[in-house]
């Protein structure tokens, strides 16, 4: 169920601000691709062109294309809603639905899709996703607890364990550890190693030893001043980009010069 | 557009989508059958909109559904939904505001209607002004002034109470059993019915000064019960949100708490506490019935709100409507009480700009 | 009591600077210790004056319910053929008390659906900028004074109303509510519960906005990931949100639906309970003491007030279940 990503010459613009330029990437399937660079350099905003979730923020529109297996997203009579089941995402804070229990809140997106499920089931969809979260053993016996009252880590992996449960083909992680302490950090960090297996995994990261831990190949954006837009510099393996990048600015980057 | 879909490979991605006509053609459609259902049962405009709207909802939803699916169908049905709450309300909102302006100018146009109060006018010289035609006599000077004294007087008594219980909740009682009881009360005297405010009014002055004592500062008392509690909770509020750091800043120079309140903390607060207190103003200026139950009902200019009846707009406008001046020709009463609408709803509207400006211009600038 | 805080405020302005300012010309040391004495006082004095204004509130409404009992007594305990043209206090006011509710009542089941379908529109559906200009509209027309509601439902809504009346009667007329022959004027209840939807919309959907926008964007958007659509996003996220202040909001209108006088004493043609809706007759609490008080005295006048303690223990109770049902939905909640 793992699919790969082509994008083409894609713009990002915020009404007439031209936030990210030119970004051409392909992303292979079963693989985890970090995302990384100094602060407003475009990142999370591309990253969201992926699902087509920048669409909620007033005023952006894309320029470009962005292939999933070869079907463009922005193609005419694509349906957005069509995408973002394909194409999961895990946000920066982690936020489960406060109003359901844990078994509801991974059970959100296949009651959207799928309509009625059996009891059997939904208990069946709700164990393999949190088994695939590793959330499983920790709160099997409080299922009909709500999600708000876990950790932040647990939530986080609550969270993922919504959007595999939808069976996507991409997960998106937009700075998925930012707002954890290290030990949870590292449960996440454990599963995106294991999520590879099943999916495509992209994930923006402000920590660059994170990128280098989780990550198959690496892509660096980087952004020449305030009110320029942010530009894909360098995509490489990750121990290229790490131990001899060929641009300057990745080096600098990585060797903590700035940024 | 549609030559293009369809001549695409089917993917995963691409659902079925309505064309972009859609609405439009669901539109025309709602439109014409509509109007021929509305013709049936005898054309109005009203009937024609209602039946169009219904049309339109079944026609795009179901032809959603046939092409789309459940799930966006029941979308475009909630969209249709929402959309049509809104023009449900905006028709009769406007309706009243229509309503008001086009009684209203005739009555505000006439000459002394401002200016004159309704002493001396009776039933005759309405009678004449319908028979001859002449302009209507009578005004609501005594009625703007009623109500401003009023008013005044309420603003006068609740404003520092109102502010003062707001600054012990926040600096002082913190948490405090007494904090918690006039929190609790001030909840319950927002629920208080403006009735109930006038008739506690009514009967406190009843028992100090015996039956029958109506006056204007009797309806002030009745519409501070009514005040307080409105600017007790936006003061609250406002107070709440000056960031502590500045409250410490000020103990830290050696300031004592009270000054610390007076000159930093209320300052800071100060445009979101002139909003809300102009906001209470508002509400309470069109109260009726605590007026109706303590002022009772004059017709002369009264500028002493301590003795006799004294006028307000919106009992003016109660009884004009309710016992018109001249019952065999209504019609003055009615000019004069859509008239005085027009000047309460314009005070209104004006104290509701105030506040948002002052809101807005006084804001602490760094505050933001 | 207010007034001499400011005296002393203002008094003691003066002084007070001079000895936050440590390099004064005139000996310093005295003045110091005289303002911090004064200074001493003041906080004794603000605080106390603070502390009166909150006990103030507590006395008003202590006040306002003991002045209802006392004068309402007499009504009570009087012989009860004296009461109400010899009716009796009970009989009298048990009418009033359902005419009040069902009016309310009415009135909130036109007004919720429509204010949260409005909040939602200007919320969630209307672009941004038509959505900012909406939000002032309503938060103004809440503002309008229940007069002028009365006398647009009078002149206007209640003959608008007679041609809808003799339709529903004909058509519907088998079922008691709507039993004919409907009022010629379309001074009914109906009409009146109306006027009052229209009166507490404004004001349901003004809170019910706030709400909506208040919705955390990470929820909103964690429901649109999974591929919702925006009528999915909202029941998913928006709605469980704010669930508690809807329910707050509608109290809110149903205190002032309960308690609205002039609306319903201009509108309604008054008279007996009666099961139609269409027909004149019913009448609620508040619309009742209004049109009676001018003309009361002595034993009537203590009935009205009697009926107002009715009112407003009515107000109280529905108050109380709002704050209980709202405690209930706690754990749910968006608050933890």
């Amino acid at each position: 169920m793992s699919k790969r990503i082509d994008v083409k010459d894609l713009n990002v613009y915020y009404g007439n601000f031209l936030a990210v330029e030119g970004v051409s990437i392909n992303i292979a399937a079963r693989s985890v691709t970090a995302f990384i660079g100094p602060s407003g350099c475009g990142k999370s905003t591309f990253l969201r062109t992926l699902n087509r979730m920048h669409e909620v923020l007033p005023g952006a529109r894309v320029e470009g294309q962005v292939l999933l297996d070869g079907d463009d997203l922005y193609g005419s009579g694509v349906d957005p809603v069509a995408v973002r089941s394909h194409v999961g995402m895990v946000f920066q804070r982690p936020n489960p639905f406060p109003t359901m229990s844990i078994r509801d809140n991974v059970l959100a997106g296949v009651k959207l899709n799928g309509g009625r499920l059996s009891k059997s089931d939904a208990q069946e969809v709700v164990e393999s996703s949190l088994k695939g979260a590793n959330l499983w053993n920790e709160v099997k016996d409080r299922l009909d607890k709500p999600g708000s009252g876990l950790s932040g880590g647990q939530q986080q992996r609550l969270c993922i364990a919504r959007a595999i449960a939808v069976k996507p083909d991409v997960i998106l992680m937009d700075e998925p550890c930012s707002a954890l302490d290290p030990i949870s950090t590292l449960a996440v960090e454990d599963l995106i190693n294991e999520l590879k297996e099943r999916y495509t995994v992209v994930i923006v990261t402000h920590n660059m030893q994170q990128a280098a831990r989780v990550s198959d190949k690496t892509a660096f954006f980087n952004i020449a001043g305030t009110g320029k837009p942010g530009k894909l510099i360098e995509y490489a393996d990750t121990t290229t980009i790490f131990n001899n990048p060929k641009e300057k600015a990745t080096e600098d980057y990585v060797s903590g010069r700035f940024g | 557009m549609t030559a293009i879909a369809t001549s695409r490979r089917r993917t995963a991605l691409t659902r079925n989508r309505l064309p972009r006509y859609a609405p439009w053609a669901s539109l025309a459609v709602g439109l014409v059958v509509g109007a021929a259902l509305s013709t049936l049962v005898g054309f109005n405009f009203f009937g024609w909109g209602v039946f169009s709207a219904i049309i339109y909802t079944i026609v795009y939803v179901s032809w959603s559904g046939a092409v789309e699916g459940g799930r966006k169908a029941r979308d475009k049905f909630a969209t249709c939904l929402v959309v049509g709450a809104f023009i449900v309300v905006v028709l009769p909102l406007f309706s009243v505001i229509w309503t008001v302006l086009e009684g209203g100018i005739k009555g505000l146009l006439t000459p002394g209607f401002l200016g004159t109060s309704m002493n001396g006018v009776s039933g005759i010289q309405d009678n004449e002004s319908v028979n001859t035609g002449s302009r209507v006599l009578g005004g609501i000077y005594h009625a703007i002034v009623g109500t401003l004294l009023i008013t005044l007087w309420a603003t006068i008594i609740s404003v520092p109470v109102g502010l003062l219980t707001s600054v012990y909740l926040v600096e002082y009682g913190q948490g405090s059993r007494l904090a918690k009881a006039i929190t609790l009360f001030v909840d319950v005297m927002t629920g208080i019915p403006s009735i109930v405010a006038g008739l506690f009014a009514a009967a406190l002055f009843a028992t100090i000064f015996g039956p029958g004592t109506e006056t204007g500062f009797v309806a002030a008392v009745a519409l501070t019960v009514l005040m307080i509690p409105v600017v007790v909770r936006s003061s609250e509020e406002m107070l709440r949100i000056v960031p502590n750091e500045l409250r410490e800043a000020a103990y830290a120079l050696g300031v004592r708490k009270w000054r610390t309140i007076l000159k930093v903390v209320i300052p800071t607060a100060i445009s979101g506490i002139a909003s809300g207190v102009t906001l209470a103003i508002a509400r309470v200026i069109g109260e009726t019935a605590p007026i109706l139950l303590t002022a009772g009902f004059a017709t002369k200019i009264n500028y002493n709100v301590f003795s006799d009846w004294m006028a307000s707009l919106p009992t003016y406008i109660y009884f004009q409507i309710l016992n018109p001046t001249s019952p065999s020709n209504p019609d003055p009463s009615i000019q004069r009480a859509w008239g005085a609408a027009l000047v309460l709803i314009i005070f209104v509207m004006i104290l509701n700009l105030v506040a948002r400006l002052v809101a807005r211009i006084f804001a602490p600038k760094t505050g933001r | 009591m207010t007034r001499t805080v400011h005296e002393t405020a203002r008094a003691t302005k003066g002084r007070d600077l001079t000895a936050t300012e440590t390099k004064t010309p005139e000996s310093p040391g005295r003045l110091r210790a005289l303002s911090s004495r004064q200074g001493a006082a003041g906080d004794k004095v603000f605080s106390g004056a603070a502390l009166a204004a909150g006990a103030i509130i507590l006395v008003v409404l202590v006040a306002v319910a003991v002045f209802l009992v006392v004068q309402a007594m007499p009504a009570l305990l009087a012989p009860q053929s004296q009461i109400a043209n010899g009716e009796g206090f009970w009989p009298y006011i048990f009418p009033l008390v359902v005419g009040t509710i069902i009016a309310a009542a009415i009135a909130l089941l036109i007004a919720t659906p429509i204010s949260i379908g409005v909040a939602l529109f200007i919320s969630h559906y209307a672009p941004r900028r038509l959505s900012q200009i909406l939000g002032y509209i309503i938060d103004l027309l809440a503002a309008i004074p229940s007069v002028i509601f009365g006398a647009w439902g009078i002149s206007f809504l209640a003959p608008a109303l007679v041609p809808g009346y003799t339709w529903l009667s004909s058509a519907l007329g088998w079922i008691p509510i709507f039993a004919g022959p409907p009022s010629a004027t379309g001074k009914t209840l109906l009409t009146a519960s109306i006027v009052l939807a229209v009166m507490v919309i404004p004001i349901i959907t003004s809170v019910c906005r706030e709400i909506f926008l208040q919705t955390p964007k990470l929820h909103e958007e964690a429901a649109l990931a999974l591929g919702a659509t925006r009528w999915e996003m909202i029941r998913m996220a928006v709605l469980p949100f704010a669930r508690p202040g809807i329910i707050s909001a509608v109290m809110l209108g149903l205190g002032r639906a309960l308690g609205e006088t002039m609306a319903v004493a201009l509108v309604l043609s008054s008279g007996p309970l009666i099961a139609s809706l269409l027909q004149s007759g019913n009448q609620t609490i508040a619309a009742e003491i209004a049109l009676n008080f001018p003309e009361a005295s002595g034993l009537s006048l203590n009935t009205l007030i009697a009926a107002g303690l009715v009112l407003f223990i009515v107000t109280l109770a529905v108050n109380l279940l709002a704050r209980w049902v709202i405690s209930r939905h706690k754990e749910f909640s968006g608050a933890n």
